[in-house]
């Protein structure tokens, strides 16, 4: 079981920008949907970006803690510091 | 990876121009994320075939590390790896997929 602010926590350690949403899709700590807006993704195609986000939750994933990982990366609207 | 999955893997993507490594299959997939990528390319009316990687532990562990992706589904167009169900989701809905794929089928 993955508590959601450690999906967080893990991702923003990766990712120290990062905007992140974490929801638990069943309560079982076990499927979520993410949501990461971070300026890192910048240049990068979705599948880059999606890789920069399992990599951070590279034992969660490949224990199957998580078991489902509904994900979706942007970049900010805005710059975040020009 | 071992040298003879990393094969079977390679021959299995080759076998199609759409290749999914999903659970289950077409006609039952186990699980919803496998599941929104046959609707989508049903939907399409896109050729696919499919490999269940919940009868090979070999290629279900094999398969991750071949594209550095650690779920599954996954979904190989000419033999490159355009992404799971999210990203194909995004792309469906942007229209994005269709192109890709008329183009990719066409050539």
């Amino acid at each position: 079981m993955v508590h959601p602010d450690q999906v967080k926590d893990a991702i923003r350690h990766a990712l120290p920008d990062a905007a992140v949403e974490v929801e638990d899709l069943t309560g079982g700590g076990d499927h979520f949907q993410v949501k990461v807006v971070s300026g890192a993704f910048a240049g990068l195609n979705r599948i880059r970006q999606h890789q920069l986000v399992f990599n951070a939750l590279k034992g969660e994933l490949a224990s199957e803690a998580i078991h489902a990982l509904a994900l979706h990366t942007s970049l900010p609207s805005t710059p975040l510091n020009p | 990876m071992e040298d003879h999955v990393k094969q079977r893997i390679e021959a299995l993507i080759a076998s199609s121009p759409v290749f999914v490594f999903m659970k289950g299959n077409k006609l039952m997939p186990q699980c919803g994320f496998s599941n929104n990528i046959v609707q989508i390319l049903h939907s399409l009316g896109v050729p696919f075939e499919t490999f269940d990687v919940l009868s090979d532990g070999e290629i279900r562990q094999g398969i991750k590390d071949y594209s550095d992706w650690p779920t599954i589904p996954q979904v190989y167009v000419k033999g490159e790896f355009i992404g799971g169900s999210d990203i194909l989701i995004e792309m469906y809905n942007s229209g994005e997929l269709r192109e890709n794929l008329t183009v990719a089928l066409a050539s």
